[in-house]
């Protein structure tokens, strides 16, 4: 009788097997830098080449990073989100990847620009250490400046709303230093 | 027959001339084939089914930059794999490493094999109990 249940069992293992593997998304790739802290870098400014900006500047509250370049077509896409987000009371910093100065510079003055500064990083060598493949990604950043969450793909309001906003109010009380304005958690 | 081996010794010659001038590498032998190794070994992370010396996509191009950086700078191939798996997770590395978590991968070509000969040992014990006359009238 039991040599009958061995095929059932394969079967079945088989089976388990495949209904997981095909549920899962192939292109997702987690983060390894969730939970740990921010990688360290300082670089120029996009708007002028002697300013810096880096990790010190983004460390003590909560902050988005976003990768961008004038290149990535789906940065477009994301763009006015951003500049809702940022006007509702959200600090977002800008990671500027394989880019041109005036390129970048002119399409902030035509689209807005939602960012507290953007860092200029022509080679990719800040993107490398923070695990970036390629834009738009956002990393949201705790009040102890450590990564809390990565998007990858243009961010948008049902994202925001699903992913971003319950991690912000597990570590923010509303009012307390360092955490973005209610208005911002609701942004339109 | 000639022309067969004329043939392929020009694509094998004309694949190894497009690796060659991807990128400059080092001028020291050892250095360059660790550095051809450790590419060859790092999956792009953006293209998935690429290594970072087949792939075109930007991140690849910084990755071998980074990798020629770090063997310049007399990193140990373990060490370039660890900055890489820090970053982009252990995705990248197409030879998994044996760790707790990667033990059952490592394990199951074992498993499987001593599975095969365990059916295959019982086919051939039931086999010889067949008297071999109803064997060949089957």
């Amino acid at each position: 009788m039991w040599r009958y249940a061995i095929p059932l069992v394969v079967l079945a293992v088989i089976a388990a097997f495949f209904y997981r593997g095909l549920g899962l998304n192939p292109s997702y790739v987690p983060s390894a830098l969730i939970g740990k802290p921010m990688p360290e870098f300082a670089l120029p400014t996009l708007a002028d080449q002697e300013a810096r900006i880096g990790s010190r500047d983004i460390a003590g509250k909560v902050a988005l990073l976003n990768v961008w370049g004038t290149w990535c077509i789906e940065c477009r896409h994301e763009h006015a989100f951003l500049v809702r987000l940022a006007k509702s009371g959200m600090p977002i910093y800008g990671l500027n990847l394989r880019d041109e100065r005036p390129a970048a510079l002119g399409w902030l003055a035509s689209l807005g620009n939602p960012y507290v500064a953007s860092a200029f990083d022509p080679d990719g060598t800040v993107a490398v250490d923070w695990g970036v493949t390629a834009a738009p990604e956002t990393f949201l950043i705790g009040r102890d400046g450590k990564i809390l969450f990565k998007h990858i793909s243009p961010l948008t309001q049902q994202v925001w709303q699903h992913d971003f906003v319950p991690l912000i109010k597990a570590q923010c009380g509303g009012s307390d230093p360092g955490c973005p304005q209610l208005a911002a958690l609701g942004a339109q | 027959m000639t022309r067969l081996v004329a043939l392929t010794l020009a694509v094998l010659v004309a694949t190894a001339l497009r690796a060659a001038d991807v990128e400059p590498a080092f001028d020291d032998p050892a250095l360059n084939a660790r550095y051809w190794g450790l590419i060859r070994e790092i999956r792009c992370p953006l293209c998935m089914n690429e290594s970072i010396a087949d792939s075109g996509a930007p991140v690849a191009a910084d990755l071998r930059r980074e990798v020629h950086r770090l063997l310049a700078e007399g990193k140990s191939d373990d060490e370039i794999k660890e900055f890489m798996s820090s970053r982009y997770g252990d995705f990248v590395l197409y030879r998994p490493r044996v760790e707790p978590v990667t033990y059952a991968l490592w394990a199951s070509p074992f498993i499987l094999l001593v599975v095969g000969a365990l059916v295959f040992w019982r086919i051939l014990r039931n086999r010889g109990k067949q008297p071999l006359g109803e064997d060949e009238a089957s």
